[in-house]
Order: C-alpha cells, then sequence, then structure tokens
C-alpha cells in the first residue's frame, strides 16, 4: 500500500510534465497538421538550457527557468519560420520528414555540443523532501508539480480567454474561414508553433533537474507525447492534460508491478489499443480546440 | 538495351570484389548492400502503396532475431512453466524462418495498423518497433537483452555430395547480399508491374476512387505489407549470419529513417531509387568518416534530408528520368493527381 501510494505520488510529478508535453503537440498537431518529431529536442533543449544558465553562468535557479521556456519559443518560432514556411502546403508526409531531419540534427548537436556524460543541475531545493507518514517527497518535485499546473493553467487561459486564443481556435475549426475573417494564418502558425515548443521546453526544464539531462532524454519524449494527443483526443487542452496523467500512471505502475524495463513500452502499447479500440480519443469532443 | 541496362549494373556489381580488395570497404559494400533490401521493401510499401512505415526496422530485427536464434536454438520457459527447447538447425533454415516470421508480422501488424491512415499510421507502426525493442531488450531467457546474441554461425554454401562450405569471409558474403538483392528486385519488380501493383498505385493515388472501381483496399495493402516485411526479414537475416552478432540496438529508429531517407533521395516508387539513394546514403559515412564524428556525420544526414526535400521532394531517379527523358516504368512514373 505505500509503494503504491509513493507510485500514486510520483504519477502526478511525472504526469504535470507529460500534460505540458501533450498540450504543446495537441496544439501543433491540432491548428498545423504537423507532426512534429521534434517536440522531444525542444523538451532536451529546455533541460540544456537550465543547466547552461543555472549551472554554467551561474544565474539564480528560477531565472533559468523562465530563461528556459524564453529560449524554447524563439527557437520553435525559427523552425517554424526556416523549416515549415517554406513547405506549407506540402502534404503531411513531408512535412514529417522534415521534422524528422530536424531531429536528428538538433539530437547530434546537442551531443557534439554537451557530450555524452549526462549533466545534472543543483537546485535551491537541495536533497529536502516533505515526509508524509510512509511517503516522502522532495520539495523540488513539489515544486516542478505546481509549476506544470501552473503552465498548464496558464496555456488553458490563453487559448480560451484572449484574442490570440480565439484566432487559434478559429484556425482550428477552418483555415479558410478564419483567414477570410481577417485572422493572420503565418502569424498564428508561427505562434502555435512557439507555444508548442515553449511548453515542451518548459517539462524539460522542469524534469531536467529532478532527474539527469542527456542528448538522449528526448528519444521518447515525441512519441509519449503522442500517446498523450492520441489518448487525450487531438486539440484538446483538456484532454492532453488527463491523458498525460493517465500515461504516467500506467507508467508507474508498469514499472513498480510489472517490470520496469517495460516502462517506456506503456506509452506505446496505449497508442496501438486507443487507434485500435478508440481511434477519436478517450476525450474528444468532435474535433475542437480549449 | 533497357532491358539489358539492369543486368550490367548488376555485372558491374558483381566485378567489385575483383579488383577491390580492401576489407573496410568491402565491408561497407556488404552492409549497404544489405540496407538497400531493406530500403527496398520499405520503398515498396511507401512508394507504390504510399504508406509512410517507420517502424520498418521491426521487421528488419525481427528477421535477425528469428534467424539467429533458430541457427543457436533456444531454450525459454514460458508463462505458467511452460518450457519451449529447440536444437539449432542450419541457417538456411534460419533464413527461411526469419522471412516468414517478419511476413507474419508484416500480416499482423497490417491487419491492425491498416485502420488508420496518415499520421496515426506513422504512430502506430513506430510504436510497434518501440514494443518490439522493449522486448528484446527485457526478454533477456530469449534475446540475451543487451549482451546480444553472439557466435551466430555464418550462412553455409554446399551441394549433397560435395560438402559445405562456411560463408566466413567477405566476397562469399559480398555475393551472398548480392545474389539476395537480385532476387528481392526480381519480385518486387514482377509484383509491380503486376495487377497488384498498379492496384497498389492506384490506391495511392486516389483510395476513395480506388475503392469506388471495386479494389479491396485493404487487401492489397496487407498483401505489401507481407511482401515488405518479408524482404525486410530477408535483409535482417543477412545482416545477424554476416555480422554474427545481434543486440537490441538493431531497433534503433535511426535504422528505419536511414531506409526512408535512402527511399525518398533516390526516388519513391522507382525500382531504381532505393539502391541509388542506398548507394549514396551507405558511402557517405565512408568519405565522411575521415573528417567528421558520428555526431557531425548525422547531422550532414539530417540536414540532407531536410535539403532533399526542399529542393528534390521526388527523388533523385525521377528527376534524371525527366532529365532524358525516359520513361521506363509507366505505372511508377504517373503524374500525382491533383484532386
Amino acid at each position: 500500500m505505500d509503494q503504491f501510494l509513493q507510485h500514486i505520488v510520483n504519477m502526478f510529478i511525472l504526469g504535470g510534465t507529460y500534460a505540458l508535453l501533450g498540450i504543446g503537440l495537441t496544439l501543433i498537431f491540432g491548428i498545423m497538421r504537423v507532426v512534429n518529431f521534434a517536440h522531444g529536442e525542444l523538451y532536451t533543449f529546455g533541460a540544456y538550457f537550465v543547466y547552461l544558465a543555472s549551472a554554467l553562468l551561474g544565474m539564480n535557479f528560477f531565472v533559468s527557468l523562465v530563461i528556459a521556456i524564453v529560449f524554447g519559443c524563439a527557437l520553435g518560432a525559427a523552425i517554424e519560420f526556416i523549416l515549415l514556411r517554406p513547405i506549407r502546403s506540402a502534404d503531411i508526409d513531408t512535412t514529417m520528414l522534415v521534422m524528422i531531419g530536424a531531429m536528428i540534427v538538433m539530437q547530434n548537436t546537442e551531443q557534439y555540443v554537451w557530450g555524452g556524460v549526462a549533466k545534472s543541475v543543483n537546485t535551491p531545493f537541495g536533497e529536502s523532501a516533505l515526509v508524509l507518514g510512509p511517503i516522502s517527497v522532495s520539495w523540488l518535485r513539489i515544486f516542478v508539480f505546481v509549476a506544470a499546473l501552473a503552465l498548464i493553467a496558464g496555456s488553458y487561459l490563453l487559448i480560451n480567454r484572449t484574442k490570440l486564443g480565439k484566432a487559434m481556435r478559429a484556425t482550428f475549426q477552418d483555415r479558410d474561414t478564419a483567414s477570410l475573417m481577417g485572422v493572420n494564418i503565418q502569424f498564428i502558425y508561427m505562434a502555435t508553433f512557439a507555444l508548442g515548443s515553449s511548453l515542451a521546453a518548459a517539462a524539460g526544464a522542469l524534469l531536467g533537474p529532478v532527474y539527469v539531462i542527456s542528448p538522449q532524454m528526448g528519444n521518447l519524449a515525441s512519441l509519449k507525447a503522442f500517446a498523450i494527443v492520441i489518448l487525450g483526443g487531438l486539440g484538446s487542452i483538456g484532454g492532453a492534460t488527463i491523458g498525460g496523467f493517465i500515461l504516467a500512471f500506467a507508467e508507474e505502475i508498469g514499472a513498480g508491478y510489472i517490470s520496469s524495463g517495460y516502462r517506456d513500452a506503456m506509452g506505446f502499447l496505449i497508442i496501438i489499443l486507443v487507434l485500435m479500440f478508440k481511434p477519436t480519443g478517450l476525450f474528444a469532443r468532435a474535433e475542437r480546440i480549449g | 538495351m533497357k532491358r539489358l541496362f539492369p543486368w550490367l549494373v548488376v555485372l558491374a556489381f558483381a566485378s567489385i570484389p575483383l579488383w577491390l580488395h580492401d576489407p573496410y570497404l568491402l565491408n561497407a559494400c556488404i552492409t549497404t548492400g544489405i540496407f538497400i533490401i531493406a530500403a527496398m521493401s520499405l520503398n515498396l510499401l511507401l512508394g507504390y502503396t504510399g504508406q509512410l512505415s517507420l517502424g520498418h526496422v521491426a521487421f528488419f530485427g525481427i528477421g535477425a532475431y528469428a534467424s539467429a536464434l533458430t541457427s543457436l536454438g533456444l531454450d525459454v520457459e514460458l508463462i505458467g512453466g511452460f518450457r519451449v527447447v529447440h536444437e539449432p538447425w542450419p541457417v538456411w533454415m534460419g533464413f527461411v524462418l526469419g522471412v516468414v516470421i517478419a511476413g507474419i508480422f508484416g500480416y499482423l501488424v497490417g491487419k491492425l495498423s491498416f485502420r488508420v491512415r496518415g499520421a496515426y499510421f506513422v504512430i502506430v507502426t513506430i510504436s510497434f518497433a518501440e514494443v518490439v525493442r522493449l522486448v528484446a531488450l527485457n526478454w533477456v531467457e530469449l534475446t540475451q537483452g543487451p549482451l546480444a546474441l553472439t557466435s551466430i554461425p555464418p550462412f553455409t554454401f554446399g551441394l549433397p555430395g560435395l560438402g559445405y562450405v562456411d560463408l566466413y569471409g567477405k566476397v562469399e558474403n559480398f555475393y551472398l547480399v548480392l545474389g539476395v538483392g537480385v532476387i528481392c528486385q526480381l519480385v518486387i519488380s514482377r509484383l509491380t508491374k503486376s495487377r497488384v501493383g498498379r492496384a497498389m498505385v492506384a490506391l495511392k493515388e486516389n483510395e476513395s476512387l480506388a475503392v469506388s472501381v471495386g479494389i479491396d483496399v485493404t487487401r492489397y495493402l496487407i498483401l505489401a505489407a507481407v511482401i515488405s516485411a518479408g524482404i525486410a526479414g530477408a535483409a535482417g537475416s543477412l545482416y545477424a549470419h554476416y555480422l554474427r552478432i545481434i543486440d537490441p540496438d538493431v531497433f534503433m529508429f535511426l535504422y528505419t529513417v536511414t531506409m526512408v531517407i535512402m527511399v525518398i533521395t533516390g526516388g519513391k516508387g522507382t525500382l531504381a531509387g532505393p539502391i541509388v539513394g542506398g548507394l549514396i546514403f551507405g558511402f557517405i559515412p565512408v568519405i565522411a568518416r575521415s573528417f567528421a564524428t558520428p555526431e557531425l556525420q548525422w547531422i550532414l544526414y539530417g540536414a540532407l534530408m531536410i535539403l532533399i526535400v526542399f529542393v528534390l521532394p521526388q527523388g533523385i531517379v525521377p528527376a534524371i528520368e525527366k532529365w532524358f527523358g525516359v520513361t521506363d516504368d509507366k505505372s511508377a512514373t504517373l503524374e500525382p493527381v491533383k484532386p
């Protein structure tokens, strides 16, 4: 039972960052119809930006988190402008191949610049932990969970309460009509990709210090994000949030009670099962964003 | 002349061991050849039916493991104390079983994943490959996990009454790979020029139209998946018995990416495409290794992939054919129909 409670606690911490990853991807895939294979690399970049700012340049930990998110946003905008804008009318397979190319370039650039040795980041939380009876949670993990929730709430508000969000939702529903109504589609696409990228970078920036940072950490992140999107239904922030927690739960239970080697298989099994039996996702209310 | 040209190419390839004696380069030729066979099998799905299967390395790896385990023998305890013991069989049996088992997996994956299309199809195929990789990594009793299957026997060749020869050497393996490659290419060429091939191209160009004229789309897709998986399994088997060691890294996503780059660079949906693309990307590492670390080589790979999609979206072979005004393969070079 104690072990189970510990798994549940871990699920919440992992699930928060998975939800961030999933929301970023569901926005990009939903609005732009781009299968973003580089999503996991944005996640890795977020983690390395934190390492660069806080461990190498000696900045405050919280400031370096903000820097990581801002740089993730800028990197996303640059990728959109250089790689995706010129092939806007291309089919989904073409953009997929371009994003795979981008993933390979980015991952090996990380490997080249930082080397294969994993890095760790010291945080102001140190090793202190909150002990509640049989379970203990480090303060760092609690902070990660709270920050992830804040970012989820922030993106929900951005999509549902701002003018930019309204334009994004309009583009998701009908690109051509939105364009006729005066929505600047090019800008919306760039903003969407930048927002999705900064959420992925935020997930990496938050989770990186909890574990270690290595060039391969993003390898599975894109696919896990896809599992979340498929679970939650396309373009749904609420669905992606719940999907993130479900995936984290499945991984924790899988690792704890089946075999730790199969932790990463859980996401893939979820993908296969959901697509076989309920291809619209568990929470899709038609194809809608918000 | 047009009919002779492919055989002249085969002859040119066959002459390579006569003038090339450097073992490193010969090794590069053999591994390139194996990957060309894998790329040819991917081309059947990607180029002719238009389905981007990004889990193709799973069939390659399944072929490699099935073939290796058949020839090494195995002793595994399944759930419920059920024990499977298998005595080592000759290598050629391993090859056949590698092809068959990969084909069966192709059938199962096709049956499941062709229910969805586009991005979802891609994700299902990748997921399948990753699950297989994790099984290979964690089912240590069967696969030795990360410790790898070692001392896999090489191919043997022989005639009854004359005795058998082990194919340890590079030259022998080169001709073996070339022979298998030619057979696979003949199979694919026959298939794509038949009724089945035309049905595949029809469903690539316009699936709903193909359905409306009575083509059983799912049946042809699954047929393509089975043949494609079987050929990938053959390539995997060659790989296992040539290297004589395999570990779960054969299931790496980057190998699928390598096959995809080869196909799209050469020209998807053309018979010569995977060979041209395969030769280019097989020998880039040979040239690049003198001045670039592996990371830089991969960066080059990725950048080239983006560049080719931007500059030559149809690939090299169709561009050359257009340049010379040759269209030898009408079914494959049809202009795509814009809806």
